[in-house]
């Protein structure tokens, strides 16, 4: 492993997974910033309808539609996954198992590289004539199936090509993870010693390889349409437009799932980490997110509760959506158990796991009024979902990422992330993100429909206007929040204290490699004799006990 | 089943091969692959059958599809899976004969060009077809079956011809004695193409109608 390497096959062109994950991390970050710049413009347009935007202008309708469509789509395909799923697969997954790299390093170099053309297709439909979609994230036909009523002449299809890109190139990624969860292990890592992050993102890969295929199917009909107008989904030509709904929530809904299981994953090895204490309940996760990971493909179609689909089939799927939260009540409970007579010691990381654990809780719970008939036919496509779906994927997204990037930055780079600024980030963070989304469910409730441009045009909605300005403030507090952390972020990777190779204290195996770890990994192969959540013992000197050590 | 460390002939190999239930990794890349696949093709094929449920005038329009062809490249596809297990039967060993090395690699070779050779007159035929069809008037534009018949032959024949790229380059690396496992990878491949065809062409090109 000793090869000399240049400068473009080690940091560019790398197969290194662990170069591979801090690109899909960054490229994900900066499309963070697309994604929030854009929620900004149209959050203001909200508040203040029809005033000039500072840094962007007077935002027309049809801009209006492709910014909340290119935000969605953004924060989603281009956010959510590459940070999550295959930044810290990526970076963590061969780290915690034992193994040298990914099964097949090529293959991950081309998923990165995939993903990156990916980024730029889906940017350059910003600047094609006629700008970017607007059809909504969810590309619903008739709307985009025909290119007289989007308006849109390329922007439609680029934003197609793109999504399947990014598809190809996550999964490659999944490809990876499993083979290399399967066959790389490490001596004596089992799978029920494997640490709970890599349980999660095997499983994210699994539901991703397998819900994924139908809307590929959907997306190229979808494309058929608009370039040739064959009408899979066009009425007028024997075609049905329900058939995409179908389509893209059998993808749409598992999705979700596949960002929040690693989510949950990085939220299980901090708590752990942080309050010293082995988690509560490992098998009981382990098996209660294989059963959400089979009900996640019963669930779709309670997106479609008010598009005409027979009542008879809404029945069955409110129920299985009801029952789909019982497995991951059970696992944010063992959460909180592990939390329960822990010496907790409050870093940074661990104030955005826990603060993962609240704010998405609300979340979780709101999506019960949505799954249940009777409640989400009031509620369909108003502020209410938007509310309840940004608490879910706020903390999925956000908190969670940043409570990861904070726990393993002195992995990646060798250096900590300075704790002060990253608490005064925490707090404005968590903070600011409730008064963003919060004043949404009340909106929502008040019947204010999610798509609409200037909500002042409508009587029934004028005295709930101050809502979307306290909305619209509070997303003001939270992207100021961010240039801390952007601050902090480049400062530390060069400025930062340096870090020894184990500095939280902590089991799993990636912290018996050096930081940050040379390509390779570990210095000599390690041999695994015990789970990785072996905290504060009895009868041992110091509260936590690695993976490696045998007694 | 021979074990990976036997057809690993290529030395400069970076990543070791490490196997599960001796299954070894490139194995379960490509079965991992091909479910994903499954899921594509499954999708399309559970809308088709629903679309054609709901329309038994369908079966007028397959009855328009080039039957012949259709039945031709079935045989066509089914002979080129046999080429494509004699390769792997030859370079896994050929069984009894206790083959060399470079003997293993050329007849690998060999028939991985025959199965070649039947992929392309399977898409040439398939070509013939489309045009014949087209300049007889059924086009997509004619009713929604030939969008359908378009679109899932299409599809396939794009993860042939794609199969075809793969093969070509397995071939490459026989002629070179390399890489000798790879003929396994891009065979579960080409027989997962067969198997799509096995449902599209009764599907498509079979007269069908719906309570006789």
């Amino acid at each position: 492993m000793s090869k000399k390497q240049s400068f473009l096959t080690k940091y560019i062109f790398s197969q290194d997974h662990k170069v591979v994950g801090v690109q899909y991390m960054i490229l994900g970050l900066l499309m963070a910033l697309v994604g929030g710049y854009l929620a900004y413009v149209f959050r203001y347009q909200l508040a203040y309808p029809n005033q000039s935007i500072p840094g962007y202008g007077v935002l027309e309708a049809d801009k209006y539609n492709s910014a909340v469509t290119m935000h969605g789509t953004i924060m989603v395909f281009w956010v959510a996954m590459p940070i999550l799923l295959s930044g810290f697969g990526n970076y963590l997954l061969p780290l915690m198992v034992g193994a040298k790299d990914m099964a097949f390093p090529k293959l991950n170099m081309l998923s990165f590289w995939v993903f990156f053309v990916s980024a730029l297709t889906l940017i350059s439909s910003f600047f094609v004539p006629e700008g970017a979609v607007g059809g909504g994230w969810t590309t619903y036909p008739p709307l985009m199936a025909n290119p007289g009523f989007t308006g849109v002449g390329w922007g439609a299809p680029l934003w197609i090509l793109a999504v399947a890109l990014e598809f190809a190139s996550m999964l490659m990624s999944g490809i990876n993870f499993l083979t290399t969860t399967i066959t790389m292990r490490a001596k004596g890592m089992t799978f029920f010693r494997m640490p709970l992050f890599v349980w999660m993102a095997n499983v994210a890969s699994l539901i991703f390889m397998f819900s994924v295929g139908p809307l590929i199917a959907g997306a190229l009909m979808l494309l058929a349409d608009q370039l040739f107008a064959v009408g899979f989904f066009l009425p007028e030509k024997g075609g049905d437009p329900l058939l995409f709904q179908h389509l893209f929530w059998f993808f749409g809904h598992p999705e979700v799932y596949v960002l929040l299981l690693p989510a949950l994953g990085i939220v299980a090895e901090i708590i752990t980490v942080f309050s010293r204490k082995s988690i509560f309940g490992y098998k009981m996760i382990i098996y209660s997110v294989l059963v959400a990971g089979v009900l996640s493909f019963l669930v779709w179609a309670h997106h479609q509760f008010v598009s005409g689909i027979d009542p008879r089939i809404a029945a069955p799927f409110g129920l299985t959506t009801i029952l789909i939260s019982v497995p991951f009540a059970i696992t944010m409970f063992a959460y909180i158990a592990s939390l329960w007579g822990g010496q907790v010691r409050f870093s940074t990381a661990m104030l955005f796991a826990i603060s993962m654990i609240v704010e998405f809780l609300l979340g979780g719970v709101t999506g019960i009024l949505n799954g249940a008939t009777a409640s989400d036919i009031y509620m369909h496509d108003t502020y209410f979902v938007v509310a309840h779906f940004h608490y879910t994927l706020f903390p999925i997204v956000f908190l969670t990422s940043f409570a990861g990037i904070y726990f393993w930055f002195p992995k990646i780079f060798g250096r900590f992330m300075n704790e002060t600024w990253g608490k005064i980030h925490f707090w404005i963070t968590a903070i600011s993100a409730n008064f963003v989304f919060l004043p949404l469910f009340f909106v929502g409730i008040a019947g204010n429909h999610r798509r609409i441009y200037d909500p002042s045009l409508f009587e029934h909605l004028k005295d709930f206007q101050y809502l979307h300005v306290i909305s619209t403030i509070g997303l003001f507090v939270l992207i100021g929040a961010q240039v801390p952390f952007i601050l902090n972020f480049f400062i530390s990777m060069f400025k930062g204290k340096k870090a020894t190779e184990n500095p939280w204290e902590a089991n799993t195996l990636e912290w018996q490699a050096p930081s940050p770890p040379g390509h390779g990994n570990f210095i000599t192969d390690p041999v695994v004799h015990r789970w990785p959540y072996d905290y504060s013992l009895e009868n041992t000197e110091k509260d936590w006990c690695p993976q490696t050590e045998a007694i | 089943m021979s074990s990976s460390s036997i057809l690993n002939t290529n030395p400069t190999h970076e990543v070791e091969q490490t196997t599960c239930l001796n299954v070894p990794n490139h194995r379960w890349g490509m079965w991992w692959f091909l479910g994903g696949e499954v899921a594509v093709f499954g999708g399309i094929l559970a809308v088709f059958i629903l679309f054609r449920l709901r329309n038994p005038e369908w079966a007028q329009e397959a009855a328009h599809t080039l039957t012949w062809v259709g039945s031709v490249n079935t045989v066509i596809l089914l002979t080129s899976s046999l080429t494509m297990i004699l390769a792997h039967h030859f370079v896994t060993g050929g069984g009894a004969q206790g083959l060399t090395l470079e003997q293993r690699a050329s007849k690998g070779a060999l028939f991985i060009l025959l199965t070649n050779l039947l992929g392309i007159s399977f898409v040439s035929l398939k070509i013939y077809g489309y045009t014949h069809e087209w300049h007889a008037g059924y086009t997509p534009e004619r009713s929604l079956f030939w969008g359908f018949y378009y679109f899932m032959t299409g599809l396939h024949a794009l993860h042939l011809i794609a199969g075809l790229v793969a093969n070509s380059v397995v071939w490459v690396n026989l002629m070179k004695k390399r890489n000798l496992q790879r003929v396994e990878s891009v065979g579960i491949y080409w027989h997962f193409v067969d198997l799509v065809w096995i449902y599209l062409f009764p599907l498509l090109y079979l007269e069908v109608s719906s309570g006789g």
